[in-house]
């Protein structure tokens, strides 16, 4: 019996169909078998950012109007071989879907797959309540902005009210140095706020854009920081015990030569 | 005795002091002028003018007000030697209003959720921007208030907000809203409270509460046995 997780975030733009996609990549890459569920319908992009598009037969609308069977909707990953995804419909709607819907639809994935990371809608509407409907824990994914954090904070208030564990946090495009200058919330910051346990934090990182538009996920390039800050996120949701990651610094020119000359 | 001869208010004398039973089967301010009437004109009784002594106010099956209460404590006042020790209804508080003293809740109110609360409230938590707490007494929270605080929201100006760390986004007590200033000063830490002063809403250090309400100011035991 498979474990379902909801990402979601409340803010557009925050990167929950990235952070889905990098954690369901590096949830398969430690040997499970992971299914996402893009919930979005109407405006999907889960399948663009795993580079699955043209891929796509059925979709999850043909599912739950039994227009074909689970296993003909679900498209392999062409990297990985336990990760499949289900995608959104395009040309539906929102209220194509309903909560019922998806519970069911969960709960027969769950039978095949270690886990299910269900990819939500922005917003608190429908669709946002349709993907938390099947989900038995949540991840919140916040910016460090004021923003993003009211939404957030909003989203975990309305998780609360739902049957899903306490949600767990992902703080993501971090960072350290617009922080140092007093241009960002701190990580502390944005989790006393929000009161409740950090699951990771993500770097901001423009390999994480330039891996989007290739339809690679960016937990595949292991030079990358942020892909890094992924890799420990899904080995944490296994329950290992990672510490979260020390961000060094860009460090300028000049300061590396004094380094270097033994200045500084 | 008939129901009717009996009287609206019956003195007792006990061994602690005085019982003043006023009759729950007829109107508040019929009982109050018997009692009026009883206090000025007793004139035959030494009781009056005796020495000081603890009155107890039996109500019965009625509960009072805390402006009837105030009249009944002014009736007496022309009698200096007795004094209201306590008011009582059978097996309940005597006040109509009655809220029992402040109370304590816990959690986080988050943005868009809103905890109304009658009487005076003491949280243990955070109120996050967009959340509101809103009471008809006083407010102290024990923790950041970042979103909207209402205290006094039936009206009472005498109501207080109070928290750990004052950050709110908007303040209202009573009728009067404020918003504090865009850039809170940095060296404004510590405990806070805010309060009605001339219809605008003060925010003050926690020590000069006292000063603002000298009747709730803790004063040492001077006599010492």
């Amino acid at each position: 019996m498979g474990e379902s997780i909801v990402i979601t975030s409340g803010k557009g733009g925050v990167g929950k169909s990235t952070t889905s996609a990098n954690l369901g990549t590096a949830l398969a890459l430690t040997g499970k078998k992971v299914c996402m569920i893009d919930t979005d319908i109407g405006l999907r992009n889960l399948d663009v950012l795993m580079g699955l598009e043209n891929r796509i037969i059925y979709d999850i609308v043909d599912v739950v109007e039994k227009n074909c069977s689970i296993d003909q909707a679900l498209v392999k990953d062409k990297r990985c071989d336990g990760l499949y995804l289900l995608p959104a419909a395009q040309t539906k709607d929102k209220t194509a879907l309903t909560s019922n819907h998806l519970r069911w639809l969960v709960g027969e994935l769950k039978e095949e797959f270690d886990y299910i990371l269900i990819d939500c809608p922005a917003g608190i509407e429908m669709g946002f309540k349709n993907a938390v409907a099947g989900a038995d824990q949540a991840i919140v994914v916040t910016t460090p902005e004021h923003a993003a954090i009211r939404d957030a904070d909003r989203v975990i208030g309305l998780l609360e009210k739902e049957k899903v564990a306490p949600p767990k946090l992902i703080v993501n495009r971090f960072r350290k140095q617009l922080v140092r200058e007093g241009g960002m919330m701190d990580v502390d910051e944005v989790v006393s706020v929000l009161a409740v346990d950090l699951l990771g934090v993500v770097p901001d990182d423009e390999r994480v854009i330039r891996a989007g538009n290739q339809g690679e996920p960016v937990v595949f390039d292991n030079d990358s920081l942020a892909g890094k800050a992924y890799r420990n996120i899904a080995r944490r949701i296994q329950g290992e015990m990672v510490p979260l990651l020390a961000f060094k610094e860009e460090k300028s020119v000049v300061y590396k030569m004094k380094k270097w000359l033994g200045f500084a | 005795m008939g129901k009717a001869l009996k009287p609206g208010v019956t003195i007792k004398g006990t061994k602690d002091g005085l019982l003043f039973f006023l009759d729950d089967s007829r109107p508040f301010s019929a009982v109050l002028n018997e009692l009026k009437y009883k206090l000025e004109h007793h004139s035959a009784s030494q009781i009056w003018d005796g020495p000081e002594m603890k009155v107890k106010i039996k109500l019965g099956q009625r509960r009072i007000t805390k402006p009837e209460e105030i009249a009944v404590r002014e009736l007496f006042s022309i009698r200096k030697n007795l004094i209201i020790h306590e008011f009582e209804s059978d097996g309940m508080p005597y006040l109509a209003d009655f809220e029992p003293g402040i109370q304590m809740l816990t959690g986080t109110v988050r943005s868009g959720q809103v905890l109304t609360h009658t009487g005076d409230l003491l949280f243990l938590g955070d109120v996050n921007p967009g959340g509101t707490i809103q009471c008809t007494g006083s407010i102290y929270v024990l923790g950041a208030l970042r979103g909207l605080a209402h205290a006094g929201s039936k009206g009472d100006e005498t109501a207080i907000i109070a928290a750990s760390v004052l950050r709110p986004t908007q303040l209202r007590i009573a009728d009067v809203i404020c918003r504090p200033p865009d850039q809170w000063d940095e060296s404004e830490v510590g405990m806070r409270f805010a309060c009605l002063a001339d219809n605008q809403i003060i925010v003050e250090k926690m020590h000069h509460l006292s000063r603002i309400r000298p009747d709730k100011e803790w004063k040492e035991n001077s006599k010492k046995l």
